[in-house]
């Protein structure tokens, strides 16, 4: 069996305000607080388009290589519903802001974008306050939505998921949208269908709704593929129709066929001027446009200029506070691989250990490149920082040097103590003494080893491998 | 005080008077505007609501004035302006006639009256007006009929047939309406006053409770000329918050007032010659404007066009009137579409109705592309005849409607014989150029009273100016707008 994946998404768009009015968009807050004549769709009140909204639509189109839209237009979409004020959405129908363009996988698949367009998002309704009304929250309303919508190109659930992981990292990179599921700032529909042979004509469609998660997508797909293939395979009729998604019970259920299916009545929305987008616009915003890095350029930047492994250059550049944490260090440091080991070691586990973000710890570039600048001048063993004084700093944002001192972890490199350390190991091993002198040069190793127990750790280590070999040999 | 006493044993009087009268009056010190509004409320409770039943106003015995503290220069101070119920004011009730919007206090200000508060105007009394603006007779309303003062037997035309009213009985100074089809120059003709329907983009929508967005323009209805093109002066200009009010400089237009219109070009499209409008051509032509005949091949297709274009739009624009935010409700409706359902079917009146069902039908998938995208290609055609007319001459003259006033439920059988009534008037809205109604002559052919007729000059478009030198050299010729000054 064949599956076919298209998805819809919805991308809030990171303007302070809102496509069509003033209000500031903001997270929660009293129900209707951020609202106005417009976003109430009070009689009388007009729309007037966010230009900023635009800019970042156009910004989004760019990055995902789609064509610009040379003629601006804007639609109503009319149906009923309480938390729709206008009884329309303002939407684009006939003419969306872009066409085309691609989110390219892992694998070096394309997956084909069909269209992004923008519209206003709706409020919502409150149904927990009372058993017999429902209430409408208008903050919402007005919100700039960019839907993106890809090509019938996505064959299983997995490329789904990464699709989606793709075009989050690509919107985040170039400032169009925070894209945080949580609060609602990306969501998804999805079109699954599945057919015999890639010779067959494409399935039923059946559309997805209510999925709040990457997860949530992935598992709705599997559901809906398994029961689709039971389904032809027991020769029951598929039906073209919308389902609901139920993630506590992993499962979708039908919700409307598409018999029921709206007749939203699309026309020119007459109270938005249509423009056009001059070729030197376009040029304006491609330029404003260069000045963002997409994932993949700054993924082979990181690879060329700091000599990484494709691995190491994909760790340190997918996220953004990671990437500018990097670059920071091996500035202050000019060294790009130990800045890497440090962040793709000890502190990626530490935020694994943790579950938080780089940005929520206390550690700054500076206190990194001073930890390992220590470890490389002699001062401190590699295990001491690495197991003693990194976790004081990113936990506390102490100064890497200070901790090191008040922890009496300095490295010994001095002579006389050394030369009392190796004597004293020397002298209570005689047997592994003999055994190097008679020919075994690896229990030199063991010998270090007791020095560095003898100093606790704080024996250089280099140091006190020479003086013991000459030690040794000095008989 | 020794002023607002005069007005006491003069009461009437001064509602009889034009904005730049007043004006003058308030310059030299004559007058007080609380006094002017003391008679004005006079004029209201005595002449409104007696044996001849005009109700030119619904909120009749609720009026108070909303004023600005302004500069007394400013161009309009102390003047009452009545404001169509189509345009919000805020913390005043508007509901367009309609009884789904009862209860609706509106929290803030259409541009227009914010621009007339500005100006020192004072906001004087809500007119009726056909439920939505759906209408050539001002009989829709949910508060009942109005009448013409010329022939309180006679609609005083629609849907501003309050503004047009109540400017023709003297129981405003000067009116704001609005324009769709021709719901100022046509009741303006009916009444016998001047209406202006500015260029779409001449003045901001804000605030102007939609009827249809694409062809509704607010515009002012006056006593005379001179009034009109001061009035327009106030509203007129570019406004950000309507994106389709047009970044067009206002000239001033009372310095076109008294310009000669020796060799001025005027075109003549109308297929009927009336005797006004021969008439208006003679005088047009004594005052040196030469005239000749256009063609506007398209226009024939003007009022199947518009109800097409109009109803689609209404029907869209209707849609927030669902009960759930604002005005009236179906309380005891068990579920929300029963609601939805209830509360329209009773809200609503038959030709509301009627037209949301036209442009349902009219926008709905199969259609769309037979009717609304048909009718929009044709709507350009006109749009292009305007503009290959406009090449020849300066403006365009025909009556602005076919019939003078007629009487109450004459037409309110027949929709399409009251749709009629706007033939003259729809193509100026399609195209978007400014149109301008003065009062043209009488008719005598109903037998009874001498009824007036307008007069349409039809402009460039953003050109009012023009119209404005037209209209005043017209009216200065010529005594109809005087002869008309004194109602029954």
């Amino acid at each position: 069996m064949l599956t076919t994946v298209g998805l819809e998404v919805h991308v809030q768009l990171d303007s302070k305000t809102k496509i069509f009015c003033g209000c500031r968009i903001q997270f929660g807050g009293a129900p209707n607080s951020r609202t106005c004549p417009v976003c109430l769709g009070l009689p009388g009140a007009l729309p007037v388009l966010n230009r900023r909204v635009f800019d970042l639509g156009l910004r989004a189109v760019l990055a995902l290589s789609g064509t610009i839209s040379k003629k601006i237009k804007f639609d109503r979409k009319n149906y009923y519903y309480p938390d729709l004020p206008k009884g329309y959405q303002i939407s684009q129908w006939d003419c969306p802001l872009g066409r085309g363009g691609f989110v390219e996988l892992d694998s070096g698949k394309k997956i084909r974008l069909n269209r992004a367009h923008l519209e206003e998002d709706a409020g919502k309704l409150i149904h927990d306050q009372s058993p017999d009304t429902s209430l409408v929250d208008l903050n919402r309303a007005g919100t700039p939505l960019l839907e993106i919508v890809t090509e019938p190109d996505l064959e299983n659930p997995a490329e789904a998921y990464e699709y989606l992981s793709h075009l989050k990292t690509i919107l985040k990179a170039v400032g169009v949208s925070e894209c945080d599921m949580e609060k609602g700032q990306l969501r998804c529909d999805a079109n699954v269908s599945v057919r015999n042979a890639a010779s067959d004509p494409l399935g039923k469609r059946v559309e997805i709704k209510n999925l709040n998660s990457f997860k949530a997508v992935k598992a709705a797909l599997e559901f809906e593929v398994t029961r689709q293939t039971e389904a032809f395979e027991k020769g029951v009729a598929l039906t073209q129709e919308t389902r609901l998604w139920d993630d506590k019970l992993q499962k979708t259920f039908s919700m409307r066929s598409k018999e029921e299916a709206n007749d939203y009545r699309y026309f020119p929305e007459p109270d938005l001027v249509p423009f056009t987008v001059s070729e030197e616009e376009i040029k304006t915003a491609r330029a404003e446009f260069s000045k963002w890095e997409l994932p993949r350029q700054k993924k082979e930047r990181f690879a060329k200029q700091y000599g990484l492994s494709d691995y190491d250059a994909c760790l340190l550049s997918g996220q953004d506070d990671v990437a500018l944490f990097f670059e920071e260090t091996v500035k202050l440091s000019k060294n790009a691989k130990a800045a890497a080991n440090w962040i793709i070691g000890p502190v990626f586990a530490y935020l694994g250990s943790k579950g938080v973000t780089l940005n929520q710890t206390k550690l700054t570039a500076n206190h990194l490149s001073k930890i390992y600048q220590l470890v490389e001048k002699g001062r401190m063993s590699f295990q001491a920082a690495k197991d003693n004084v990194f976790a004081e700093v990113i936990a506390n944002g102490l100064d890497p040097e200070t901790v090191m001192k008040e922890k009496h972890l300095e490295q010994v490199s001095e002579d006389g103590a050394l030369i009392e350390w190796i004597a004293e190991v020397m002298q209570a091993n005689p047997k592994v003494v003999d055994d190097f002198r008679s020919g075994k040069p690896s229990a030199a190793q063991f010998l270090v080893g007791q020095v560095m127990k003898k100093s606790k750790g704080k024996a250089n280590p280099g140091k006190a491998k020479d003086l013991l070999l000459i030690k040794l040999k000095e008989i | 005080m020794k002023h607002q006493n005069s007005f006491v044993h003069d009461t009437g009087s001064l509602s009889k008077l034009t904005i730049h009268q007043l004006a003058d009056r308030y310059a030299n010190g004559a007058l007080t505007c609380d006094g002017l509004l003391h008679d004005l409320s006079a004029a209201i409770r005595s002449r409104d609501r007696d044996q001849r039943q005009i109700r030119a106003y619904i909120n009749f015995d609720s009026i108070r004035p909303i004023r600005r503290e302004v500069p007394k220069a400013s161009k309009l101070w102390g003047i009452p302006i009545a404001v169509k119920d189509n345009l919000c004011v805020a913390g005043e009730e508007t509901t367009c006639g309609s009884k789904i919007l009862k209860g609706f206090i509106s929290p803030y200000h259409a541009t227009v009256v914010e621009k007339l508060l500005n100006a020192g105007a004072v906001i004087f009394g809500r007119t009726n007006q056909d439920e939505f603006a759906f209408g050539s007779s001002c009989e829709t309303s949910c508060y009942g009929p109005t009448r013409n003062p010329r022939d309180p037997e006679r609609v005083p035309g629609g849907s501003s047939g309050g503004s047009a009213a109540c400017v023709a009985d003297h129981t405003a100074i000067a009116a704001l309406g609005s324009d769709t089809g021709g719901s100022i120059r046509q009741p303006a003709s009916f009444c016998g006053v001047v209406g202006m329907k500015p260029t779409y983009g001449r003045v901001s929508r804000y605030g102007l409770i939609a009827f249809a967005s694409s062809l509704d323009q607010i515009g002012p209805i006056t006593k005379d000329v001179r009034d009109n093109a001061l009035f327009l002066n106030v509203i007129a200009g570019h406004d950000p918050k309507d994106s389709t009010s047009a970044d067009v400089p206002v000239p001033d237009y009372s310095d076109f007032l008294g310009r000669s219109i020796q060799g001025m070009r005027i075109g003549i499209a109308a297929p009927v010659q009336t005797p006004i409008l021969e008439n208006a051509v003679k005088v047009l032509k004594s005052l040196g404007a030469k005239v000749e005949a256009l063609s506007l091949p398209h226009i024939a297709y003007a009022v199947s066009v518009y109800y097409i274009v109009a109803p689609a739009e209404a029907s869209s624009n209707l849609a927030r009137f669902d009960g759930v935010r604002f005005g009236f409700r179906d309380k005891s409706a068990p579920s929300l579409l029963e609601m939805y359902e209830h509360t329209r079917g009773q809200g609503f009146g038959a030709e509301a109705k009627r037209r949301i069902i036209l442009g349902t039908y009219s926008l709905s998938s199969g259609y769309y592309d037979a009717y609304y995208l048909h009718a929009m290609k044709v709507r350009t055609k006109i749009k292009n005849d305007f503009d290959a007319a406009f090449k020849k001459v300066d403006a365009i003259l025909s009556p602005t409607a076919p019939s003078p006033a007629f009487k109450l439920g004459e037409k309110a059988a027949s929709p399409l014989e009251m749709y009629l009534s706007d033939i003259y008037t729809i193509p100026a809205n399609l195209a978007g150029v400014p149109a301008l109604s003065v009062p043209g002559g009488t008719d005598h052919s109903t037998g009874g009273k001498d009824l007036p007729l307008g007069l349409q000059f039809i402009g460039k478009p953003f050109d009012e100016g023009t119209l404005y030198q037209l209209a005043y050299a017209f009216e200065q010729a010529t005594d109809y707008h005087k002869r008309l000054g004194n109602v029954c």
